[in-house]
Order: C-alpha cells, then sequence, then structure tokens
C-alpha cells in the first residue's frame, strides 16, 4: 500500500426503492494498491452499491470521495472521467461493431470533419489487447468472439482511461481458467500501478488468492471489513448468512406419493449439462443456485420453452418430449415464471380473466365465455388462497406483490397440474406476504403437487423444501435432504465447492 | 487482416447473386414470352432502370440510415411530396419572379429546407418525448400528408420550367442527372456510415442502446440528427423527380416509405437496427427496380407485380432468420 489516502470512500450510502431498503448507511473505503473484496448473497446489495458508485443510480443519501474529495458520480461516463470504472457483469456491448470500437465506445478518437481516426484506434486497442494477451485484433466483430473474449473486451474498456478505482463485477463468471489466470495478472498489475481494485465474486478460492481485504454485506447493511490474511472461509460464510434461523426448517414432511416427474441427464447447450433430478407428489424440491447457474432455463426446458440437446424427461414414469408450453400445460406441468408482471400477469385485465387465462377456451357457452363459470373459478380460488382483493373486477396491476403472485398460482392451479414449478416466487414481495406464499406452497405439496421451487433467497430454498438441489455453472452439484442441508455446506456447494464427504 | 468471414461474406453478396439471377431469369424468358422485340439487358434499358430507382433509392439509402441507429420512418413519402409542392409552387412566387432561371436553385433550396425541418420536427418529437419513431413518424406521415392537401385541395400543383427539364433529362458520362444523385448519395452516406464517428456511433445505438448509453453517447442529437439526414434526401429524391415531371398530385409519395424500407430490407439491414450497410440498400433498391422492369417484360401486370415482390421479401427475411437462428438452446418465441 503506497499511501493512506485513500483512493476511494463510499460514506453512509443510503439507497431505497420503493418498499425496499436496498442500502441501509454502508461505507467502504478502498486504498491505493489494494484488491478489495466485496462479498455478500444475491440481493445482499452489492450490485445496487457498485451501481451508485459507478453513476448508474443516485444515493438516497451518503457521500462518495474520489481521493478524498467529495464527488457526486452523475453518469457513468462521469464516473469513468473521474477514474471509476466498473466492469459490468452483464455483457454491455454493441455486438456488430468490432473489438476497437467497443473498446472506445463513445470517444472514438477523431480527425477533421467528425471522421473516425481508424489508425489511432486500431493502434491504441492493439496496445491494450497486447496487455490482454488474447488471442483477437481490434478488427474482430465483438458478435464473433466468445463470451470469454467478449468479456475481455469489457476489461479492455477498463485499460483505456487512467483509473482510480476499478470496478469487477463477477468477471471470472465466464472465462475458463487459462483465461482467469490472465484476468488476475490484469488485476496485479493495475495494483502494482496503485489503482484500488473492488473485486464481486462469490467464488472463495478466487477471493483468498488474490484479495487483500474483503468487505461484507447483508440485507443492506455493513457487516465489517477483514483482512484475507488473517480469516478463512468459515468466518467469511458465516458473516455473509449471519442471520439467525428465524425460519423453522421443514422437517415434518408431508405424504411422499409416486415419483410425479423425473429427469435423466439433460443438457442444453452452454446453459446447463447431465441435469438429473426426481421430484415426488407432496415433496417440494428446491433449487438454490446463483443467477445464471441455470435453474431458470431447467424450468423453461420442462415448460417446453427449450429445447434439450440430450436427456430425458419422465413424466409418471412414460418418458415425454414437451415441444411447447400447450404440450406442457396438457401433460399437467405449470411454471409460475420468474418475471411476475412481464411475464405471469396481464396487469390491465382484471382478476378473473386473468385467472381463467389458460382455459378460457373451455369455458363457454355456445360461442359465447361462460361468465358464471369464470366467476366460480375465481371465487374457489379467492377463498382457498385467501387473495385480498375487492372484486373479480379489480384490475390485476393495482393488487399487491403478494396478492398478484397469487392470481398467478391460481391460474395455475386451477389447470389441475401435476408438477408445480414455482421460479422466485417471493420476489419483490414484502416479509409479510412471503411467509404466507411460502405456507401456500406447503399446503400445495401437502394436496398432493409436486412443486419444484427456484430461488435466490436461501431462508426461502431452507423454508419451504423438502430436498434441495444446489446448482453451479450449470451443473448440479448436490441434492440436499432438509435434515443433512447446512447453511455452509449449501453456500460452498452453490459456489462449487464440491464436498468431500456426502453426508 | 480479414475481418469477414464467409457468413458475412454470404450475407453482404446475396443480394447482388440476387440481381444476377434476376438479369438472367428476364433475359431467358424475355426471349420467350416478351412481346418486344428488344432484348431486356439493352443499355438504354439498363440506364433507364437506374434512372427510374432514383426517387425510392435516394430516399431507401436514407431509411438504411435510420433504421441502423434502431429508428424508422414512415413519414418521408408526405415529406417528398411536400417538399414538390413547394418546389414547383415556390417557381411561380411573385417575389421570385424576378430572378428569372436563377429561381431554380432558390426553389431547390427550399424544398430541401422544408425536408430538413420536416425531419427536424420528428427527430425532435423522438428524442424529447422518448415515444417510438414508428408512431412519431405514423402521425407525422398524417399530418404532413394533410398539409399537402391543404395547400391546393386535391388539385395538382403543376409547373414546367424547361430549364430544368433539360438539366433533369441530361445525360453526363451515359448517366441520368437522377442516377449521379442517387449515386452521389450512396457515396455520401456510405463514407458517414462507415467513417465518420457520428455514423459509427449511429450503430452502436442501434445495436445496443443501453451500452451506448453507457458509454456516454448521447443518443438524443444522433437520431435527430439522422432524422434530419432522411428528411433531406426525400426532399432532393423530389427536387429529382419533379425538376423533370413538373407536376404533383396531392396523393404522390404515398407507399414510398413502404417501399423504401422493403429495398432495405432486402438488402440486409435488420430491423431492429445495429448492422446494415449502405451499399447493400442500393442492391435492394436495384432488385426490386429490376423485378418491376423484368416483369413488365415479360407481360405481367402491376398487381402481379406487387404479388411477386410481396412473396419475395417475406421468403427472404424467412431464409434470413433461418440463417441467422442461433444455436440451439434459443428460447422459443
Amino acid at each position: 500500500m503506497t499511501s493512506f489516502t485513500p483512493a476511494l470512500r463510499l460514506q453512509d450510502i443510503v439507497k431505497t426503492f420503493p418498499g425496499v431498503r436496498a442500502l441501509d448507511g454502508v461505507s467502504l473505503t478502498v486504498l491505493p494498491g489494494e484488491v478489495h473484496a466485496l462479498m455478500g448473497e444475491n440481493g445482499a446489495g452489492k450490485s445496487t452499491l457498485m451501481r451508485v458508485l459507478g453513476g448508474v443510480l443516485q444515493p438516497n443519501s451518503g457521500r462518495i470521495l474520489i481521493g478524498e474529495e467529495p464527488t457526486i458520480m452523475a453518469s457513468p461516463l462521469d464516473a469513468k472521467s473521474k477514474g471509476v470504472v466498473f466492469i459490468h457483469q452483464e455483457l454491455s456491448l454493441a455486438e456488430e461493431l468490432s473489438v476497437a470500437e467497443n473498446v472506445y465506445l463513445g470517444e472514438l478518437p477523431r480527425k477533421s470533419f467528425g471522421r473516425v481516426d481508424w489508425d489511432r484506434l486500431h493502434e491504441k486497442t492493439a496496445a491494450i489487447l497486447d496487455k490482454l494477451k488474447v488471442g483477437f485484433t481490434p478488427q474482430t466483430r465483438v458478435g464473433d468472439l466468445s463470451l470469454a473474449n467478449q468479456q475481455m473486451v469489457e476489461i479492455a474498456r477498463a485499460l483505456t482511461v487512467d483509473a482510480k478505482a476499478v470496478i469487477f463485477d463477477e468477471p471470472t463468471a465466464s472465462l475458463t481458467d487459462a483465461e482467469k489466470v490472465v484476468l488476475f495478472d490484469v488485476i496485479a498489475d493495475l495494483k502494482a500501478r496503485g489503482v484500488g481494485v473492488i473485486y464481486i465474486s462469490h467464488r472463495m478460492e478466487e477471493i483468498f488468492h488474490m484479495t487483500d481485504r474483503i468487505s461484507i454485506l447483508r440485507d443492506g447493511q455493513y457487516r465489517g471489513t477483514l483482512h484475507t490474511a488473517e480469516t478463512s472461509e468459515e468466518e467469511l460464510t458465516q458473516l455473509m448468512i449471519g442471520r439467525k434461523l428465524d425460519l423453522s426448517r421443514k422437517i415434518n414432511h408431508a405424504e411422499v406419493g409416486a415419483v410425479a416427474l423425473e429427469v435423466r441427464g439433460l443438457s442444453c447447450g452452454r446453459l446447463y449439462s447431465d441435469v438429473s433430478f426426481e421430484v415426488r407428489r407432496g415433496e417440494v424440491l428446491g433449487f438454490y443456485g446463483l443467477v445464471g447457474a441455470g435453474r431458470t432455463e431447467v424450468a423453461e426446458t420442462l415448460f417446453g420453452l427449450r429445447d434439450p440437446d440430450a436427456g430425458q424427461i419422465l413424466l409418471d414414469g412414460e418418458e415425454v418430449r414437451i415441444g411447447s408450453p400447450v404440450e406442457a400445460i396438457a401433460r399437467g406441468i405449470s411454471l409460475v415464471p420468474e418475471d411476475r408482471k412481464g411475464q405471469g400477469l396481464v396487469l390491465g385485465m382484471n382478476c378473473r380473466d386473468n385467472m381463467t387465462l389458460p382455459q378460457v377456451d373451455d369455458l363457454k357457452a355456445g360461442p359465447f365465455v361462460a361468465e358464471g363459470a369464470e366467476i366460480a373459478i375465481f371465487d374457489q380460488y379467492r377463498d382457498k388462497l385467501d387473495i385480498r382483493t375487492p372484486g373479480w373486477r379489480q384490475k390485476v396491476g393495482n393488487l399487491s406483490g403478494g396478492n398478484q403472485q397469487k392470481i398467478v398460482i391460481a391460474k395455475w392451479l386451477s389447470m389441475h397440474p401435476n408438477v408445480l414449478i414455482v421460479d422466485e416466487p417471493t420476489r419483490g414481495i414484502d416479509v409479510g406476504s412471503k411467509s404466507e406464499i411460502h405456507n401456500l406452497i406447503r399446503d400445495l405439496a401437502a394436496n398432493g403437487f409436486a412443486v419444484i421451487v427456484i430461488s435466490s433467497e436461501m431462508p426461502e430454498v431452507l423454508h419451504v423444501s423438502d430436498r434441495i438441489v444446489a446448482m453451479h455453472h450449470g451443473k448440479v452439484i448436490r441434492t440436499f435432504t432438509s435434515e443433512e442441508v447446512t447453511e455452509e455446506s449449501l453456500v460452498q456447494a452453490i459456489s462449487g465447492i464440491v464436498a468431500e464427504t456426502a453426508a | 487482416m480479414n475481418t469477414l468471414n464467409t457468413n458475412d461474406l454470404l450475407k453482404q453478396g446475396a443480394i447482388w447473386g440476387f440481381i444476377v439471377l434476376e438479369l438472367v431469369f428476364f433475359t431467358v424468358a424475355g426471349k420467350y414470352l416478351s412481346l418486344s422485340q428488344n432484348a431486356f439487358m439493352d443499355l438504354d434499358n439498363m440506364l433507364l432502370l437506374f434512372k427510374q430507382s432514383a426517387p425510392i433509392g435516394i430516399i431507401a439509402l436514407g431509411m438504411t440510415v435510420i433504421m441502423i441507429n434502431g429508428n424508422i420512418d414512415l413519414s418521408v413519402g408526405a415529406i417528398f411530396a411536400l417538399c414538390a409542392v413547394v418546389l414547383l409552387d415556390s417557381m411561380s412566387w411573385p417575389f421570385l419572379t424576378g430572378l428569372g432561371d436563377w429561381v431554380i436553385p432558390v426553389s431547390w433550396g427550399l424544398a430541401l429546407l422544408t425536408g430538413v425541418v420536416l425531419g427536424a420536427i420528428n427527430g425532435l418529437i423522438v428524442w424529447k418525448t422518448g415515444v417510438d419513431a414508428f408512431i412519431v413518424t405514423l402521425g407525422a406521415m398524417l399530418g404532413y400528408r394533410g398539409l399537402v392537401f391543404m395547400f391546393n385541395g386535391e388539385q395538382p400543383t403543376s409547373h414546367l420550367n424547361w430549364t430544368l427539364v433539360d438539366f433533369a433529362e441530361a445525360q453526363f458520362l451515359g448517366l441520368h442527372t437522377a442516377t449521379w444523385f442517387l449515386l452521389g448519395v450512396a457515396v455520401a452516406l456510405w463514407l458517414l456510415m462507415t467513417r465518420t464517428v457520428h455514423g459509427r456511433n449511429a450503430y452502436a445505438i442501434g445495436d445496443n442502446r443501453e451500452a451506448a448509453v453507457n458509454a456516454g453517447i448521447r443518443v438524443g442529437p444522433h437520431m435527430m440528427i439522422n432524422f434530419m439526414i432522411i428528411g433531406f434526401l426525400a426532399g432532393l429524391s423530389a427536387v429529382v423527380f419533379y425538376s423533370e415531371s413538373g407536376s404533383v398530385n396531392p396523393n404522390d409519395g404515398s407507399l414510398y416509405e413502404l417501399w423504401a424500407i422493403t429495398a432495405v430490407v432486402l438488402g440486409g439491414t435488420k430491423l431492429t437496427g445495429g448492422s446494415g450497410s449502405i451499399i447493400s440498400t442500393l442492391g435492394g433498391v436495384l432488385a426490386i427496380q429490376l423485378l418491376r422492369k423484368g416483369l413488365g417484360h415479360i407481360g405481367a401486370d402491376t398487381e402481379t407485380v406487387n404479388l411477386v415482390i410481396g412473396s419475395i421479401l417475406i421468403a427472404v427475411l424467412f431464409l434470413d432468420r433461418q440463417l441467422n437462428r442461433k444455436a440451439k438452446g434459443e428460447l422459443r418465441t
């Protein structure tokens, strides 16, 4: 550490979204020439904090200081000009343009009459690519590169300016081991030049390999900073999870019936491979993993939205091919999608019409829709799921998140499915409704449905599931039963650490 | 360094291959089916084809820029008509009559200015309101067409200036005036889109708008400039065409926007933006004009021509989709 003036300091940053306090007085100090890891569970506020720092979001209160100068980051470009470079996890590239154009996007060197100075552009880019030791030229079209190389292009952007702080958000998510080595060299190089590096990752081995200090966030709150050399994986995991087990674990299983759905060796391109599991009637199977681990993609395949490359899907012991959602529904598979408002509901339609949408074809009195039958269905499920709405005429868009989710669930229940897949059932739903939804999911299983719950929230998975499938990078790492699972082992499994001994 | 892979070459060359196919087909078919004695591949016939391509061609080139940028402009036909009205009517405005033939450049200037202003209005609305360009220019299409009718009711606006007609019918190095304008515009826009910062930023915006915003590109001004360019080109197209004909009907230029879009799409520009080429659009324009002329040559009537062009457009887009469909695992839509 070359100096005691921090490269970057965040003070008491508060950021609220409607109904959520995403960041609650978070402070963070990054010294020049250090690699500072930022850790926390999904939704702990890491990304929000970095977006505040990168000028994408404005904080409600708190200060950002660069080299002890209070600064306001008005926009990403503003942040970049002040020496804070954000390397996004999701690629932010224009695929049809060349590598050089992407690296200098928004800052193309000019000649007279606004002409692009191609020679200078390619020369400067080539110099950066040289440093990164990549196997492509500035003229290559970005769309022709592999994901890993596209990530390298994104990283090359950080090297175009004289950076004071560089934020890497899960940079290794799509890199191979050889490419990781190059990336670590780049980071070491930045560090040697006195740049403060913020490194976000879930991978313990990387954190311990290359960071100097680690700050931990939990539920939007700052939980402390540790020196990497003086800590251990266990201590970190403790700090990240931290909370007391306020939710009772689901121990008393419902009567488990026959296998409703079995999946053997299912693979789909580079999204996921060799996924096998089974779910029985009366059982809740949880899918836990990081964003992008392939959980949603598996569900989409089961619902007929994607074509698998290999593997079998067996419904009630009989092999089936599911070519479309229509077939999936006909075979009794229902999917409550991740994006409730975008994929699950027609917000401008009323409660009753949303609920009966998939079966309105069958509810006919002569040529007309049978209103009476529709209302009967609505009444039945409103009582069953305790949906609080003034009446069926209410527009779904005006309901609370919890009640909207119940409408979606009711919609699929009314189709009498065998297998119900629920993706992120409580995203954006307040705490009270969350436990209602959880109880509802338990009740459904008790009533003989086979339920699959996909979630990024650990307490949720632990609370509702009888068994938990941990996924990492498109692979099933381990399947836990609710008796044997611990938070530590689950975190390790989804970080790709295979347990030495299966319990 | 070779930056094009075979797939790209195939896509860029496809439209020219299609043109060759058309030429061969019509030459052969013309021998048996045509009532006229002239060969289809006659030099005069081809020169005429270029000239006839010019009005829609000039607009289509501008449309390429707009579509690469991720927008669309449905009002070009109406701008075309309004510019034509301004061009022809201004020649008989009392305070300009003293200028003699010098009224011509003044009228041209006024017509082009009209186009630029109308385009700027579209661009400004798209920029400042954030309303989709499709809706804005749909409204503009109706509105500007309304202005055309307000001008002279259902009556055509006419003014024949023989100096102007002579200029428009002139042939320089064998090519007609209109052809020169078409080629000139193509070269200018090609330079703009491949060599300038504005052009490259337009590609970036159409390709990944969020990335462009994140990189600090000011999306709005770029889009406005492009709308002004297409306005200018709609005006230029009117100037080129009506200098010769000397009479504009209030309904002239209807459907030009759709023909222009057809040519652009045939040329391989993505509807979603970010990808496309000025030169390929020129190919698209020529392909359509060849089809029209060729089908006429072998005795098909206009209705058949439209049916064939429509079918080919859909077939081309279907093929493109099949070729471009990404690896398995893609979400079904």
